[in-house]
């Protein structure tokens, strides 16, 4: 499933769009805060659910080539990180829905797969 | 083939703007050159976070980055404040960091026993208002 495809299933908000979002697969999610733990355990093809916004968030996505970024509860993302993200081919998402239901929603989309 | 590939690179101090620059470049190096996809991610991740450690504690630093045909050694050193208990500060879950960076996301006091667990070699030396200097080495062929 492409990053464009969850998006629309899911109804999730692309923040940031390059080109990677019709291509990208998605295989994995992973929910972490703590920049360290999830940079060590984030796999490629993860989304990465996080309510961090700053930069940070950008070099911790583009080091573990997670599928993408997506930011729970309408947090609002801050303006230079979304440009970041631009520049880094770092695609952003954002939904109204907690980590924990966006958790299960991803899992049981890709677990039919 | 005896390439070797030298670069440096100033790390400011306090700047989120440009923290993990060097790591990124050298991960785009490291793929360029064809090293295997988890012997880079190791690498990045071990860089990266010497990379915040200087910038965070270390009142910024730089980095120097040898990559040969089988390895690469990386050079991350400070003049912040050094580390007073070593062995305190390796342990996971001890952190020195201000709310500030926490806040961040940073500062779980998993920094360093991360960059060890993400190397092959780690040495550290370090000296109470001299600094630290962080040694890692990564080698593409694992045994």
């Amino acid at each position: 499933m492409t990053i464009n495809q969850l998006s629309q299933k899911l109804d999730l908000k692309i923040v940031s769009n390059t080109p990677k979002t019709t291509e990208k697969a998605v295989t994995g999610v992973y929910s972490c805060d703590l920049l360290s733990h999830a940079m060590a355990k984030i796999n490629e093809g993860d989304v990465w659910i996080t309510v961090h916004t700053n930069l940070n968030v950008v070099a911790v996505a583009s080091l573990t080539d997670c599928a993408c970024v997506l930011i729970p509860e309408n947090i609002e993302i801050e303006k230079q990180t979304v440009e970041r993200a631009i520049e880094k081919d770092v695609i952003l998402l954002s939904s109204d829905k907690s980590a924990a239901v966006l958790c299960y929603e991803i899992f049981k989309l890709i677990k039919d797969l | 083939m005896n390439n070797v590939v030298v670069r440096d690179y100033i790390i400011p101090a306090n700047d989120f703007t440009i923290a993990g620059e060097a790591s990124s470049n050298v991960r785009k190096i490291l793929s360029q050159i064809g090293v295997a996809p988890d012997i880079v991610k190791r690498t990045s991740i071990a860089m990266y976070e010497a990379e915040i450690n200087a910038m965070i504690h270390g009142k910024g630093g730089q980095a120097h980055v040898e990559i040969d045909e089988n390895k690469i050694v990386i050079r991350i050193s400070d003049q912040g404040p050094g580390i007073e208990d070593l062995d305190l500060a390796m342990q996971e879950g001890y952190s020195t960091a201000p709310d500030s960076i926490r806040e961040m996301g940073f500062g779980a006091g998993m920094g360093l026993s991360n960059i060890k667990k993400h190397s092959d070699i780690l040495e550290i030396n370090t000296a109470v208002n001299e600094g630290t200097t962080v040694l890692i080495t990564v080698f593409f062929k694992q045994e």
